[in-house]
Parts: structure tokens; sequence; C-alpha cells
């Protein structure tokens, strides 16, 4: 592994990483079953040259931005360290928002340049968001067919400019990449994350998940999320070990890709994991009786042999059928975008599949506290990472408060939004909105938000604020909508659900047709972000001078409500 | 060659199937997310049932934002 400490930016660390592990693999490419492309960081190396060189030739200059809208594979991480290597700052955008969403946080980012994929630009191509978006003046497609019109963009393949591109110098303190944590209605939250956010970063997670040539990393989760942009970009390629990326995630395919690529580390997403979790009960569920006694017996052997920390060799020979699936290699499951359930990392573990699960932010460089697995603890998000500082704020008789964090790896802040920022970074220490409490042995345990917004099991982040406009014009005096759990406290982190607080009109009441109608607008939202019930108020919700609703007022007053009663699932 | 109505009874016959719920129950216009109570991973093991019934290959960026039976029918007849 590269020694960050003397780094000053992730451009010069990626640079000399791949000059230092120039005959290692890098990446490989899978579709389906088809291996499509394999790399060695020299390989890496000479693809970012042509497209650095033309970003430079077509007036790319240090601090200028680029956004990536791709699915997860190898020109993602090209792409991202040509920008790097011309200076640029890079915003990676989710490529499941919809196509005005993404232009939308386009035009926020100031973007000059947009490197996206044939299927996503169709999309993109013709979204009335465009028009608003007219900065962007680059746009790269990859895999575009031959004949496919492209409607202004060019195509990435051909996108390289001949000769050498100047390597462009940052400084630990200047923004590397622009990461929205979410926010795509009316207020988006980019975060401005700089160089030396990821240095430290990484410095802190290699330290307890160590990467290293042979070693390699199976990249699920959305690369333009901090997690997979950390443990499968920056952390890896540093380390010289491998990234896999796969073309689709349909579980037979992501099955296959264990074994058949010997996977050492995945990151995955709560609700995978327990999806994972389910299978393998219907596995063992079908064992016949005796079968099943030998197989809880060999379970608590394990069970009892790891209590202190996890012993894999031990683990891989007793329970072979189990690890058998995941390859035989694979050292730890990385769990984040969410809260886990207690009961599903504890499962895992016994089967001696340890599964790092912890606690982090973008808006906090990715991780805050992980579980040191020495000893695992099912019942919290692990302890703080060496250089963060986390205490808790305003904590109540429980010790229970505000999580804050100081680190070198917390944002500068939002970009654009110097209130914003100054809301959440109060004396250099970031508020998290997160409520939660350090027990006996330094682990921190989690127990609600203070904040008015959800977290899916599929690690999204949802304000309920960007989601209401699917409710405008609905007939009735006002609404407003908000995260069941900011109204009434639940000191829970799982099955978070959004509700429509509506006050009708003098003598209107809520009849079938109205509930039909919010059903049918809430449809029209993407799944996960769908309000789960109706809840009345028959009182002016309290307004601001300017006339906006007082979230947290409203929110207070409609607390006193009884949610057994006032909570009208739809 | 089949129709659209053929395809998309065909992938409503499958859901009903694969999802264990009587035969019939699904209508074209269901949002298959609320109607099966399913999450995102168990479309894309839907979605595999379906290329194997139809002998496609059904991208993954194909069904995005898609959330009712007649859309995802839609973009199976236009690889058939």
């Amino acid at each position: 592994m590269l020694d960050l400490s003397k780094y000053q930016s992730i451009g010069t660390a990626l640079k000399d990483a791949l000059e230092a592990f120039s005959n290692e693999v890098c990446l490989i490419e899978v579709d389906r079953e088809r291996e499509k492309e394999r790399l060695t960081y020299r390989d890496f190396k000479n693809r970012a040259q042509g497209p650095a060189k033309e970003l430079q030739d077509a007036g790319f200059a240090a601090g200028d931005r680029a956004s990536i809208i791709m699915t997860n594979q190898s020109k993602w991480l090209i792409s991202a360290y040509a920008v790097f290597y011309a200076g640029g700052v890079l915003v990676p955008l989710d490529y499941k928002l919809t196509p005005d969403e993404q232009w939308q946080l386009l035009r926020h980012s100031g973007a000059k340049v947009l490197i996206t994929e044939y299927p996503i630009w169709r999309q993109l191509s013709v979204a009335t968001g465009r028009a608003a978006a007219a900065d962007v003046r680059t746009i790269l497609v990859t895999e575009a067919p031959a004949n496919a019109d492209l409607g202004g963009a060019q195509r990435w393949e051909e996108f390289r400019g001949s000769g050498e591109p100047n390597f462009v110098a940052r400084t630990r303190k200047d923004v590397a990449c622009i990461v929205y944590s979410s926010g795509t209605g009316g207020r988006p939250k980019g975060c401005m994350m700089t160089h030396e956010n990821y240095l430290e970063q990484c410095v802190a997670l290699t330290s307890i998940y160590p990467f290293a040539p042979g070693v390699r990393y199976l990249s699920i989760l959305p690369t333009n999320h901090a997690i997979d942009f950390m443990v499968g970009f920056f952390g890896p390629f540093i380390c010289g070990a491998a990234v896999v990326h796969l073309r689709t995630l349909r579980p037979e395919f992501v099955r296959e890709a264990f074994s058949k690529y010997k996977i050492t580390y995945v990151s995955l997403v709560p609700l995978v994991l327990k999806n994972l979790q389910k299978g393998l009960q219907t596995r063992f569920g079908e064992l016949s009786p005796g079968k099943r006694r030998v197989f809880n017996t060999i379970v608590a052997v394990n069970k009892a042999l790891t209590k202190s920390r996890p012993r894999l060799g031990l683990s891989r020979r007793l329970l072979k059928q189990v690890h058998e699936p995941f390859g035989g290699e694979l050292r730890t499951i990385i769990v984040g975008g969410a809260f886990t359930e207690p009961q599903t990392l504890q499962f895992f573990y016994d089967l001696g599949i340890p599964v790092a699960n912890g606690y982090g932010l973008t808006e906090a460089g990715t991780a805050i506290t992980v579980n040191d697995l020495k000893p695992f603890r099912a019942d919290t998000v692990g302890k703080p990472l060496p250089g963060m500082e986390v205490r808790i704020v305003n904590a109540n008789t429980d010790g229970i408060g505000e999580v804050a964090v100081r680190s070198k790896t917390v944002m500068s802040g939002y970009l654009n939004e110097p209130e914003l920022t100054a809301e959440s970074i109060v004396d250099g220490w970031l508020m998290t909105g997160d409520l939660g409490r350090f027990e006996a042995a330094g682990h921190l345990q989690l127990f609600g938000r203070k904040k008015n917004m959800i977290v899916t099991e599929e690690g999204k982040n949802i304000y309920p604020e960007d989601i209401e406009a699917v409710f405008e014009s609905l007939p009735v005096k006002e609404f407003c909508v908000f995260a069941a759990n900011y109204i009434w406290p639940q000191r829970s982190m799982v099955g978070e659900q959004l509700l429509l607080a509506l006050h009708l009109e003098p003598g209107q009441t809520y009849t079938e047709e109205l509930r039909r109608d919010i059903s049918g607008r809430n449809n029209k939202l993407l799944n996960y972000k769908r309000i789960h019930g109706v809840v009345l108020f028959d009182e002016d919700f309290p307004r601001t001078a300017s006339l906006k609703i007082k979230r947290n007022v409203l929110a207070e007053q409609l607390g006193r409500l009884d949610r057994a009663i006032a909570f009208l699932p739809l | 060659m089949r129709t659209l109505e053929q395809t998309t009874q065909e992938v409503l016959d499958l859901a009903s199937k694969h999802f264990n719920v009587p035969a019939g129950s699904l209508a074209p216009e269901d949002d298959f997310f609320k109607k099966l109570g399913i999450d995102s991973l168990q479309t894309l093991e839907m979605l595999s049932r379906l290329e194997n019934h139809f002998g496609i290959e059904l991208p993954d960026y194909e069904v995005q934002g898609v959330s009712d039976f007649r859309t995802l029918a839609s973009r199976i007849q236009s690889r058939l």
C-alpha cells in the first residue's frame, strides 16, 4: 500500500499506484457469464491517457467539473481517473435518478462535462430538463450503437487525444468530488469532498480492512455511492488489489461471480444481505431432520470458537457447504448505506462470515464507525475509526443524544449552501441528525433520527420535501409530507415510513375518492419514495412570513396526536 | 409472433406463478411492487424467469423505473 501521508491528492496517489502495481490485475468486467475485459494497472493507465488528453484539448482545466452517470464498469473508473489526472472535480451522480433529476443536479453542480452510457443517454437526451443545463458542453457516451443518433454527444471510445496529457496537481484542501447525499427537490445537497477527506478516510479504512495485490473486491453498490467509491475504487487501487464489475445484478450472476472470481470483499446494502439470509435459511430448512441437527451442532461449535474474534480458516473448514458458494475466500461482507438489523449480522457471524457493519454519512467522508470484530457486536455499529472524534450532544438521562463528528474526513461544506453548511457543521463538528449513545466498551449504538428524513433498506436517503411535487393541486386546503418517526420518535432505525399530513377544506371529509386520488399520485413515485399513510389535521399549518410551512412546529403539533389512531394507512 | 396482449398475459401468468398468487388476480396496469409486495431484488429475479420464458436477454436498464406489468410487457415485446 502507498503511504498516503505523503500525498496531496487522489490523482497523484492513483498515478503512483498505476506505476507501482503495473503488472497486477486491477479490473475485471463481467456481463452475465461472459468476461468482457481484464485490465492490468498498466492497461488502465494507457486507457485513461487518451480521454485525459482530449479533455485538456477541449479546454477542461484545474477545478472544472465533470460528471459521471454510469452503471458500475471499467469505464467509470477510467473516466474518473482521467478527470483527476486533468485536475478536475468529479461529480458522481446516481444512475437510478430520473433524467430530469439528473439534469437538475448537473446544472446545480456546474458540470461542464458529462460522461454517461448509451441507454442512460437515450433517456437524458430527450428529457425536458436538458434545456436548463446548457453549461454541460462536452457529453461523452459509451457503447453507442454504430448508427445511433447521439443528439450532440460524442462517442467515449473515440474521445482520445494523441500525445501525453499534462498531469495537473491539486492540493489536499482542493475539492476532489461533489457528491449529492440527497435532495433532488428544491434543495440539492452537494457535499464538497476534498482530496484530504478521501486520503484520510482511505488510511483509516484500510487499517481495519486491508487490501493488497490478489485481493478481489466485488463492486455491486453503485460507484457514485461514497462506499463503493472508497472501497471499490480508491482503496483497492492504492493497494494494488482488483475490482470485479458485473454488468447485471441478477442474483444468479452475482452468486456465480463469488465462486468464479474468488471474491475477498463485497459491499452490500442491508436489503440484499437480508435476501441472502432468507436464501440460506430456506436451504437450511430443506435439510432432513438428522442433517439439520448435525448442521446446528457445527454452527454452535463455530459460534463458540469465534466468540472473541473471527477465525476464517476454521469456519471455512467447519462449514464448507456454506462457504463454498461464496467462493471460499470471502473475508468480510461490508454492509452499508442503511442500518442493518442485529439478527441479520449475528446470523452471518455465526456461520463464520463476518459482516462489517458501521455507520457513516457522505458528509463525514463515508464511514464514521465500523465494527472491528474484536469482538463482534451485533447490537452496535462499532467504534469510531482512527482519526474520528465522535461525541454525543445534548444527551438525555439515558445517555442518548445527537451524534457529532470532527475529523479530517468531514466535507468542506454543501455546494452553494453556506447557511445549510453552517447549520450542519457547528464549531468544526458535523451534526449528523442521528441519535446515538456510547456503551461501556466504546461502541456506538443508534436510536433513530432527529431529522425529517428516512433511509430505506436499499440505502436510499429520502427527504419528504423532495416528493411533495407529486401531490401538487391535491383538492385539499394544504398538505405536507413527513417521516413518521420525525413526528413520533420510535428509537428505531428500521421500518421507517413516510406520511402525508392533510388539512381539509372546511366541511370537506376524507372520502374514498380522495384516498384513491392520493394513492394514484403516490404510485407515480418510485416504489421506495411512496408514502404509507395519511394523517388528518384540522388546524391551519404554521407558516413563516414568506408562507413556507414551519415543518418542525407542525411536526410537534402532529406529534400530540395518538399515532395508533391518527395514522390512516393508504 | 406474439401480440402485445399475448405477451402481457404470459407475463401476468408467470408472475402469479412465481410469486404464488391466484391466477387471474393480477391485471396489466397493476403496480407489481405494490400488488406483489416485492422489492427491487425480487423484481430482478422475476426478470430472469421472464427472460428464460421468452428466450431473450433484457438488460437491467430496460426495467429501470418500470413498475407496472403492461410497461414491462412492452419492453419484452420490443426484444422479441
